[in-house]
Order: C-alpha cells, then structure tokens, then sequence
C-alpha cells in the first residue's frame, strides 16, 4: 500500500511539473468546450432569404414580422413575382425563400388549412434542412397562436432532434461529444504515454529489476489519470451547465458512474498501447489515430451513423465513444435512467475486460 | 559458492542475426569485484541484462545469488542491485524524491540504510531539491548508485557507471566502490576505462561477444608475452611508420605521448635500424605493459586471427 502510494504520488509530480501534459490536460477540454459552444457552432444565425408575398393579408404579414424579427433570418429581399426567386438563388444572396400564395389568410380561415412554398438551397443539405425546420417552428409557433385547442396536422414539427433541444441550441449535441472525446483522448493518450516514456527514458528497465508487481505499476499509472479525468469531467459539466445553458436532466450520479466506466476502458486501452509501442510518438499517434478519428467519425457526434455505409455502421460498434455518446444523451439530455442505458453500459464493460486482459497479457515483465 | 556464474550464455538479437554474446562463462565469487572491460558493443551491457533477469539467453545457463536468471528472476529482482549504462532515474523528480521514492519500491526507507549510502549521500545532501535532470554527470551518477544501493542488495551490477564522468568523480567513485566491496557487496561493473580495471579484483576482456581473457589485472599485465617499450622521437608520425615497416615488430601504436612497441627482436637492434632510418635524439625504454595494452596486443591478434594481418 505505501508502495502504491509513493508510485502516486510520483506520477502527480510529474504531471504537475510538466508544462505540456499540463496544457494537454486542462488546456483541452476547456478549449474545446468553448470553442464548440461559441465559435464553432453550426447553429445558422442570420440566415439571408427572400420572402415573395402574393397574399398581402393580416396572417402572411404576422408570419413575416415573425420570420423577421428571429435571429436566424436576415429578410435581405422582398421579392414581387416567384419567376425572381431562382435568380436570387443563382446570385447565391439568399439560402433560403418562402412564398405566401393569394388568399392565404382566407383559406387559413375558412378551410382551416393553407400552404406556403419554402425553398431552400440544398447543395448543403444540413443547412437546408436546418433552415427549414426553423420556418416550420416559426410556422407552427404562429398556427397555435391562432387557434391555441385546434390542432392542425402540421403544427407537429417532424425532427427528432428539436424534441430535446426546444431552442435549436448546438450546445446538447456536442457536449456529450466533447466530453467523450476529451476523456479519452486525455485517458487514452496520457497512460500509454506515460508508460512508454519509463520505457524510453529506462526507468522501466529499473521498476523491472526491482521486487514490484508489475500490476502495481498499472494500477498506479491508472490511478491518477482517473483522478484527473474526475477533475475534467467536472470542469466540462460545470462549463456547460453554467457557461453554456444545458442542464443535466437524468441523475448525476448516473451520468459520474458511466463517465468512469468510460475512463476505465480509455484506461484499458491506453495501457494496451504502452504494450504494443516503443517510443512516446508512437504512442502518441496510436493514441490519435485510435481514439481521436474513431471518436470524431464513428461515435455519431459529428455525421449521423445511420447515414453511413453498413460497413462503417458495423464498424461503429466497436467505438467505445459510440455507446457512452448514447448514454449521455440518454442520461444528460433526455434525462432517463438506467433501465434505458444498461445495455450501452454492459457493452462498455465489456470492452473494458477486453483491453484488461488483454493488455495484462502484453505487458512485458523482461525487456523483450 | 559462486555470487555469479555463467555457463555458455549466447544470445543474439534480430532472430538469431546479430551475435551479441557468444559462449560466455565465467563465475564471479561472493564479495569479490569483477570487471569486464571491452569496447562499445562488445556485449557487456547484453550479459548486464540477462544476469538483472530483463533478457533470457538464447543459450546457456546463469545464476545470481544460486538463483537461476530465467526460472528465479522473482528471487533475483529481490536481492540485486542495478544501475543501468543510461541515466535511468527520474529527471523531474528531485534527488530526494527519486531516492525516497525507489527505497519505498524496494520496501525500505532512507534511513534503514543509510549508513550504506552515507558517504555518496553527504556530498548529494546540498543539492537534494534539486531535479535530478538538472545535476552534473558525475552527480547523476552518484545519485543513480545511491538508488541502486538502497535496499542493501548483495549483488550490484554496474554498467559503465563512469561514462561521461569527469576523472575526479570517476576517482571518488571508485573508492566508493571500493568501501561497498568491503561491505561484502560483490560487484559486477563494466568499463571502457582500462584505467579503471586495476581497481578490480579480476578483469575480464570482451570483445565481439567473445571474452578472451579472465585474470586478476596483475597476472592480466604478467601474461603480455613480447617486450614493450615506449618511443619517442621529434618525428613521431614518420617513427610510427618506420617501427610499423620493421619485421620485428609485432604491434605499434600512440600511447600518451608516446609510441609503445612490442617487438621480437632486441633493443639494441632496434636502436640501430632508427638511427638507419634518421631519428635523432631518441627516448627509447622497456615498459611494463597496462591492461590498456594487453587489449590492444588481444584486440590484434583477434584481427590477425581473422586474416586481416597488417604490417
């Protein structure tokens, strides 16, 4: 135990007596939040459109002063005739155009339904897509103003996502995002780097020589990176509940206990690394290309999985970052317990027994 | 019984392709301080391995302390202690914490042994907060001994401990080593300082992975079976060249300031053909031959044995 203790300790020291690992640790995760949650947003805020008005009547204005005064849309053009519209789009000044036909109040009133035309500019489709979905918020928004105990088909708005994010925040999508990737890249990275560095600077060779475990050299590695992670994951909750707006809904204690399961298997792996690498950059790369891309591309925070190649879908499943990205939206977002996340947990666990045994079995008690 | 013995030990890297070791055996007795001298390259540190348990060998057998190194290692990791060829310790953690920090690894405390260390210690003691990356070379060196002593071990393996040492701290080192041998320590060290090899107890001579001899350094220098002789002359390069061209000589090479020359053929035979040859106001005087000069006069006869004979 005083052995253990003293290894501890070490470690802390020479975390804390390094700069860059310091910078990598702390630096990170808080660069990363901020940057994801207010400069790198893919919110579209003053989105440029046309508005072609054949009705000219009380409801089409209402909508227009509606559409006018939210931040997302710029009016930039009032536009007489639709033959214009593709024009506007041609010149690239506008994403997004709604046309309001003759009669719309009319019709509104007295059949209870009405249509207006939005056309948006689909070669990014995600914008698009996104734009539309606020003309139908802004839509719906006015519609049960109007007749608040009437209910008309299309007051319902069709996307998933905005069940849970009412104000089209980016904010819930990335968080749990950043959160998986920042725990285990730090996990990740800093274990097998750490490890391998008593390799190449030969302190290795001398833990190796002497009557110490070498399953104490694990877990006295682990141990303060876990401790750290703690320290992150605290930082990326208190800088999103408090600097970005996003409660967490489900338990918290819930959502700690997963996140730690998360930073075993980050752990786990990372050790798995410090066996099968000879050198810090090495190490570091492995670290990069297995956890940094994988976590980005496959995990469903950046593209959605079920628009991908099957390959890639089946590939997916071997993210550790795929099933914890699911059980913080679960947990953090939707605000559900354990029953809806104990499958994704025992996968994890799963994983985590893996890399363990695995990387027990790498780990090397002679030089060779 | 024997602290250490080697039978046949071979070992080769890259799947048998680099010949590292090559029928090695020797044994080194309790309390006794071996050294094995040799060029970079010559193996040591490949035997230093294998006897510290960190590589097995291709072949042969080795025990340390009557333990075996590849069955025993546990038993082994227990009683020896070892400082590796690099600076191997912590370099952002402080003298004090690197030695505080391996006496706990080896389940001790500074001050169970520190009548051990005490001597290296007192002249570590005014820069113990200070990071071990950050000492002089002779000082890394002394710390690393330190940590390598701390649990009392009764084997020590040294490996070049004085490489890139400036000649005072080798000398202090030196006689630590010596204090510890009369501790009862036994001590394995290695060198490329043949200067450093009288202070052993017994030499041995590696070169190639091939040891070519074992002896105490006296019977090492007694071996040395031509005459040798130290030159000088004001035209030195032109002397060598003469003295290499001669048929008597057997080996001709700068030594200090001088030429030393082993020879088959008498003094006075040599006198007279340098003087044929020019040379003027000549130094010319039988030495008693160095370890230095018995690895040269092995290290040629190995090249000639080879066919690579050069006059």
């Amino acid at each position: 135990m005083k052995q253990l203790l003293s290894f501890v300790k070490k470690e802390f020291y020479q975390v804390f007596r390094d700069p860059k690992t310091l910078v990598m640790l702390f630096g990170l995760p808080v660069v990363q939040i901020v940057l994801f949650g207010f400069a790198l947003t893919n919110e579209l805020k003053n989105a440029n459109i046309a508005v072609v008005d054949n009705a000219k009547d009380q409801a089409s204005q209402q909508i227009i002063n509606k559409i006018a005064g939210s931040e997302f849309f710029n009016i930039q053009k009032v536009l007489t005739s639709s033959s214009e519209i593709d024009a506007a789009f041609k010149e690239g000044k506008i994403k997004l155009a709604v046309v309001f036909p003759v009669n719309f109040y009319n019709d509104l009133m007295h059949t209870n339904k009405a249509s207006i035309q939005v056309i948006a500019d689909a070669s990014d489709p995600n914008t698009a897509t996104q734009l539309t979905n606020y003309i139908n918020t802004i839509v719906s928004d006015y519609q049960s103003q109007l007749s608040p105990n009437s209910s008309v088909p299309y007051t319902i708005i069709p996307e998933v996502r905005m069940l849970y994010n009412p104000d089209l925040k980016g904010a819930p999508n990335f968080v749990p995002g950043v959160m998986a990737m920042v725990l285990l890249l730090v996990c990740v990275m800093m274990t097998s780097v750490s490890i391998v560095r008593e390799k190449e600077l030969g302190t290795m060779e001398i833990l190796l020589v002497s009557p110490v475990k070498p399953l104490m050299v694990i877990v006295a590695k682990a141990i303060p990176y876990l401790i750290l992670s703690w320290i992150n994951l605290a930082a990326i909750l208190l800088l999103s509940v408090y600097a970005l707006d996003l409660p967490i809904k489900g338990s918290l204690f819930l959502l700690v206990a997963e996140s730690t399961l998360l930073i075993i298997t980050a752990l786990s792996l990372g050790l798995y690394i410090s066996t099968v690498t000879k050198s810090q950059q090495a190490a570091m790369f492995a670290s990069m290309l297995g956890m940094m891309l994988p976590t980005m591309l496959l995990s469903g925070y950046m593209f959605p999985i079920e628009n991908m190649p099957v390959v890639l879908q089946v590939l997916s499943n071997i993210v550790p970052a795929k099933w914890y990205y699911i059980i913080v939206k679960d947990v953090m977002l939707k605000g559900l317990g354990f029953s809806a996340i104990w499958k994704e947990t025992l996968i994890l666990m799963g994983m985590t027994a893996f890399f363990i045994v695995v990387a027990l079995r790498n780990f090397k008690i002679r030089l060779e | 019984m024997n602290a250490i013995e080697l039978k046949n030990i071979t070992k080769t890297y890259n799947k048998g392709k680099v010949l590292a070791v090559d029928d090695v055996s020797f044994s080194i007795a309790e309390g006794e301080m071996f050294g094995l001298i040799g060029p970079d390259g010559a193996g040591k540190s490949s035997i230093f391995r294998m006897l510290t348990t960190l590589l097995i060998p291709d072949k042969g057998t080795a025990t340390v302390g009557g333990y075996d190194i590849v069955k025993d290692f546990k038993a082994i990791r227990g009683i020896l202690g070892y400082m590796p060829g690099r600076f191997s310790l912590y370099q952002d953690l402080t003298v004090e914490e690197n030695l505080s920090f391996f006496a706990t690894v080896f389940e001790t405390s500074i001050e169970e042994n520190y009548n051990l260390i005490k001597d290296i210690y007192v002249q570590l003691e005014p820069f113990k907060d200070r990071r071990a990356g950050k000492l002089s070379g002779g000082m890394k060196q002394k710390l690393a001994l330190c940590c390598a002593l701390i649990h009392k071990p009764k084997v020590l393996f040294l490996d070049e401990p004085t490489t890139g040492v400036d000649v005072v701290s080798r000398k202090e080192f030196w006689e630590m080593l010596k204090r510890l041998k009369a501790q009862g320590i036994t001590i394995l060290v290695s060198t490329s300082y043949m200067d450093e090899a009288t202070l052993c107890d017994r030499i041995g001579l590696i070169l190639g992975g091939k040891l070519l001899s074992i002896a105490s350094p006296e019977d090492t220098v007694k071996a040395y079976p031509e005459k040798l002789y130290a030159v000088k002359a004001p035209a030195m390069y032109k002397l060598l060249n003469d003295l290499r061209s001669h048929d008597c000589t057997m080996n001709c090479y700068t030594f200090g300031e001088y030429l030393h020359l082993s020879t088959e053929c008498g003094e006075e035979e040599i006198r007279e053909f340098l003087a044929e040859s020019g040379h003027t106001d000549l130094e010319f005087k039988p030495v008693t031959p160095t370890v230095e000069d018995c690895f040269i006069r092995l290290l040629k006869v190995q090249s000639d044995g080879n066919g690579n004979k050069s006059k």
